[in-house]
């Protein structure tokens, strides 16, 4: 028989969390400090209209970008937050959860071999992504002394004639950092003076601690340039949902949609009239969640240093990314001891980039009981490394 | 700042000082004094516990009074409310827009002992027209706290 697979998919690596994930769900009794998503459960307003939504027998597909009423609230939630005005009916598509529309930007907008630069540690799919796409990722190694933003020589550095997009995912996962309107306002000047585009992951914009989100397509020049990505994931505890949606200009709009039509059709229609709920009356539910996470922050920003671990600030998304350096021994190494050892698990900063070695990603999407309870056991294991270490 | 203290300890009263400054980003110092004050003002009344009786042996009833009065000339009802909170068997009392006047929620060991308080305490008193009791049989919520499930933790482990 011939080989039925396409090399370039046997060749992606599979996600390096899946090893962990195979331990923690053996063991019965583990801690984990490892989940990417909200401990809330979506708010009950907004459960209660994709409940009514089904009463009503709304069990049919949507127009391919989505419910008219869903596209109108998302533009007046850009242009209330961010100051960005979007065409609803031509610059707007509800996609299927943020990870679809990251997929569909990628393949609209990337010629074989031409180059994206990914800045890491960043989320898993962007590389593979860009793979699938035929295109070559170009990973730009961000660094802790810069508190892992993305600056101006960095990208300069890493463009040439091949460079067609530029992914740009903050607030960020795994390592909490964002950037504020003067990084941003560096990195556009680059962007259109080497005039390349940008793909803008903002699934954490709400989830900022130090003033407020600020999208780089709300800069002069930038939203022509620039495919907005956002969803209701993270903001609304909604990820089971499913629903994403990508704004941008109409002639990059238009591809992304052929694709999204012909590979998806749309977005579930319950989430979407869920998701009309959420973005009308839901401010209140994103601050009070906002709140609740900026607490935990403090919480674990606190005891690192009370432990002497090394931490950089993070003021976005719901995770912190300590060093651990000092042990001499790998994230993976580290990870794999504290969770043998204290049965709590972590995930190893390599997930999201070789330049994540030496670092952990810790979620803090818990309650403060748990996380006390998880923090008390970090202390206890990394004191015993400190022991050996001296022997 | 009172604000934020406030809704915390409303939800978990018993939380360590030290801790509530961290999770604020203010100065322990700072929450030590603010607190004082609010209690001092009455703004913090006291701290108490949520329990759910149920769970325990102890036998409890639970009862809304809804009662009718006439309101007193230059007293209005402060006077009639007074009267009524100051059994120390009374667990609340509410002055209530709408069809009756005050709610006043009551514990005693038995249906008896609360029908009794009723027909012999409070309905006799004069300006009391007229009143209508309900006991509660479950309590779902209370204070915010869900008393009937557990939260549990259905998530994936881990994920990206």
């Amino acid at each position: 028989m011939r080989n039925p697979l396409a090399d370039k998919v046997v060749d992606i690596k599979p996600s390096g969390i899946r090893k962990f994930f195979d331990i923690v769900s053996e063991m019965e009794d583990a801690i984990s400090l490892g989940v990417g998503e909200p401990d809330f459960d979506t708010p009950w307003h907004i459960r209660d209209e994709g409940i009514y939504s089904l009463e009503k027998g709304r069990t049919f597909y949507t127009s391919n970008a989505g419910l008219k009423d869903l596209k109108v609230e998302i533009c007046n939630y850009l242009k209330r937050k961010q100051g960005i005005d979007y065409d609803y009916n031509k610059e707007t598509i509800v996609t299927v959860g943020g990870s679809e529309a990251i997929d569909i930007a990628l393949r609209a907008m990337v010629n074989d071999g031409e180059e994206v630069l990914i800045p890491q540690p960043s989320y898993v799919s962007y590389e593979p992504c860009a793979i699938l796409a035929n295109a070559v990722p170009v990973i730009i190694e961000l660094k802790a002394e810069n508190e892992f933003r993305l600056t101006a020589q960095e990208l300069l550095d890493a463009i040439t004639d091949k460079t067609k997009v530029l992914i740009l995912p903050f607030p960020n996962n795994p390592t909490g950092a964002i950037m504020e309107r003067k990084d941003l306002e560096e990195i556009a000047k680059v962007v259109i003076e080497k005039d390349i585009f940008v793909i803008s992951d903002e699934i954490y914009a709400e989830l900022t601690y130090k003033g407020e989100h600020v999208s780089i397509a709300s800069l002069p020049g930038m939203k022509e340039r620039t495919i907005l990505i956002n969803g209701f994931s993270k903001a609304y505890a909604m990820t089971g949902w499913r629903l994403g949606y990508a704004c941008g200009p109409k002639v990059i709009m238009e591809q992304m949609l052929k694709i999204h039509q012909f590979a998806i059709m749309c977005a579930p229609t319950t989430s979407q009239y869920a998701a009309v709920e959420a973005l009308k009356n839901g401010d209140e539910d994103v601050k009070e969640m906002r709140e609740a996470y900026n607490q935990r922050r403090r919480y674990l920003l606190y005891a690192f240093k009370e432990m002497g671990l090394e931490c950089f600030e993070p003021f976005g998304a719901f995770y912190v990314f300590p060093c651990i350096k000092e042990f001499g021994m790998t994230s993976e190494e580290f990870a794999d001891r504290f969770l043998r050892e204290e049965k709590v698990a972590v995930v190893p900063g390599t997930a999201f980039g070789e330049c994540g070695e030496g670092f952990l990603r810790i979620s803090y999407a818990y309650s403060l009981e748990n996380l006390k309870v998880a923090i008390g056991k970090l202390k206890v294991f990394v004191e015993r490394l400190r022991k050996e270490k001296e022997v | 700042m009172r604000e934020k203290i406030l809704s915390i300890i409303e939800r978990n009263s018993r939380i360590d000082l030290k801790e509530l400054a961290v999770i604020l980003g203010v100065e322990e110092v700072d929450v030590v004094n603010e607190m004082a004050a609010m209690e001092k003002e009455g703004i913090i009344c006291g701290y108490h516990t949520m329990i759910d009786w149920e769970k325990t042996s102890v036998e409890k009833v639970t009862a809304l009074i809804e009662v009718r009065v006439t309101p007193q000339r230059g007293q209005g009802f402060d006077n009639i409310a007074e009267r009524i909170y100051k059994y120390p068997e009374v667990n609340s009392v509410y002055l209530i827009s709408g069809g009756y006047d005050l709610l006043v929620t009551l514990e005693g060991k038995s249906l008896k002992e609360v029908s009794s308080f009723v027909s012999d305490k409070l309905s006799t008193l004069d300006t009391v027209l007229s009143t209508a009791t309900h006991f509660i049989l479950k309590k779902y919520k209370d204070h915010g706290t869900i008393l009937t499930k557990k939260y549990e933790d259905e998530r994936e482990k881990i994920t990206p």
